[in-house]
């Protein structure tokens, strides 16, 4: 990688630190990793800014695949290159993989347990709300978006409308809204 | 379900079929679920029908991404055709097919967009993104919440999720303590 962030902000050590923490990202994160994602890199490590994060998330989201792995090989290969993209797949993947092969195995038992079932249903209402609150956390960043805050407001209001309350389909939503914001954000940059 | 047999061909059929999915699953690999359905439990007839919810069931409950309900299906499959080192080797086809095209896409995108970061294009685009992908944000959390949509019944489980938005939103506190309340929470019947 030409560009390494400047060594005067934390940043991973080493790929065994990359794998680490993404193997720990991933084991706490329960109903979705995203929020636990941008909890701890963005506000905890300080690995990145709320709005280098919202520009990586952007790009994690409209690629095919599953978006949090996008979003951590991305962040791997920032530092490290391929390699570390290879390292933060594998934390993501390693461990979390091996503790639902163990949970196959007692599925069939515990499957129908009340206390069980309503502790996920528990855990299920808490994750919908770290999701809202990462999303509510990065809504600070319309403040420095090239589009102002009034445009950026409307268009995540927009965006907001169509998929939660009007509930068309997302392959509709994203590049149509997409395509005009923007093409709104490219005339306001300066060339 | 046991019993059945595979052939290298059938194997490399599955290992295609995942690898075209890859492609499809913008916006999440769960996108593409229906289409699993379609061909592992309707048309090959390789997983019966609770092994494949039990499959999105156990990886939703489990920590980490939810991607690895594509790991337990290719388990599923390898354990029906009758051993349990068959059930790691289709771990292996399915996982290496759903992640290979869309990581390798990811990153090669990635990348691009980094070598040429100070494009106008490149930079509109990450920042134009910015306010669609975090409402899509706060539109998950809305949507995960709406499943319950009882408010006789439901109302403890949109509270403790409101309240677990505000609290992860404006405080420091860890996102465990929170999952764990829930949990606590769901496990005596309060949610």
């Amino acid at each position: 990688m030409e560009s390494r962030p400047s060594p005067d902000r934390p940043q991973p050590q080493s790929l065994s630190d990359l794998y680490i923490s993404f193997t720990l990202l991933a084991l706490q994160g329960f109903g979705g990793v995203l929020a636990i994602v941008q909890h701890e890199l963005v506000e905890k490590k300080r690995w990145m800014t709320r709005e280098e994060f919202v520009e990586e998330w952007a790009v994690a989201q409209i690629m095919p695949g599953p978006n949090v792995v996008n979003l951590s090989l991305m962040i791997g290969a920032r530092y490290f290159g391929l390699p570390g993209a290879l390292a933060a797949l594998a934390g993501m993947l390693t461990l979390p993989l091996v503790i639902v092969l163990l949970l196959t195995f007692g599925y069939a038992q515990f499957a129908d347990h009340p206390g069980l079932q309503g502790a996920l249903r528990g855990m299920g209402a808490v994750a919908a709300g770290l999701i809202t609150a990462a999303g509510l956390r990065l809504l600070s960043t319309l403040k420095t978006n090239p589009l102002g805050l009034p445009l950026g407001i409307a268009f995540a209001a927009a965006c907001f409308i169509a998929i939660a309350l009007l509930r068309w389909p997302l392959l509709y939503v994203l590049p149509s809204l997409g395509v005009v914001a923007c093409v709104l954000t490219y005339r306001k940059l300066k060339p | 379900m046991s019993g059945i047999t595979l052939q290298w061909a059938d194997w490399l059929q599955l290992f295609m079929q995942y690898l075209s999915l890859s492609l499809l699953s913008v916006g999440g690999a769960i996108s593409t679920a229906p289409e699993m359905h379609r061909y592992l439990v309707d048309e090959t007839r390789w997983l019966s029908e609770q092994q494949f919810t039990a499959s999105i069931a156990i990886a939703q409950a489990a920590p980490g991404p939810n991607i690895l309900f594509v790991a337990l299906m290719g388990w599923h499959v390898g354990i029906n055709t009758g051993s349990i080192l068959m059930g790691l080797f289709g771990v292996m086809v399915t996982m290496v097919g759903i992640m290979l095209p869309s990581t390798t896409l990811t990153y090669l995108a990635a990348q691009w967009g980094h070598r040429n970061r100070n494009l106008r294009g490149v930079r509109a685009f990450k920042q134009g993104m910015g306010p669609i992908v975090i409402a899509l944000l706060v539109a998950t959390g809305w949507v995960l919440t709406s499943t319950h949509n009882d408010a006789a019944r439901d109302w403890p489980l949109w509270l403790l999720t409101a309240v677990s938005a505000v609290v992860i939103w404006r405080t420091k506190l860890h996102l465990l303590w929170m999952l764990g309340a829930g949990a606590l929470l769901g496990w005596f019947g309060l949610v």
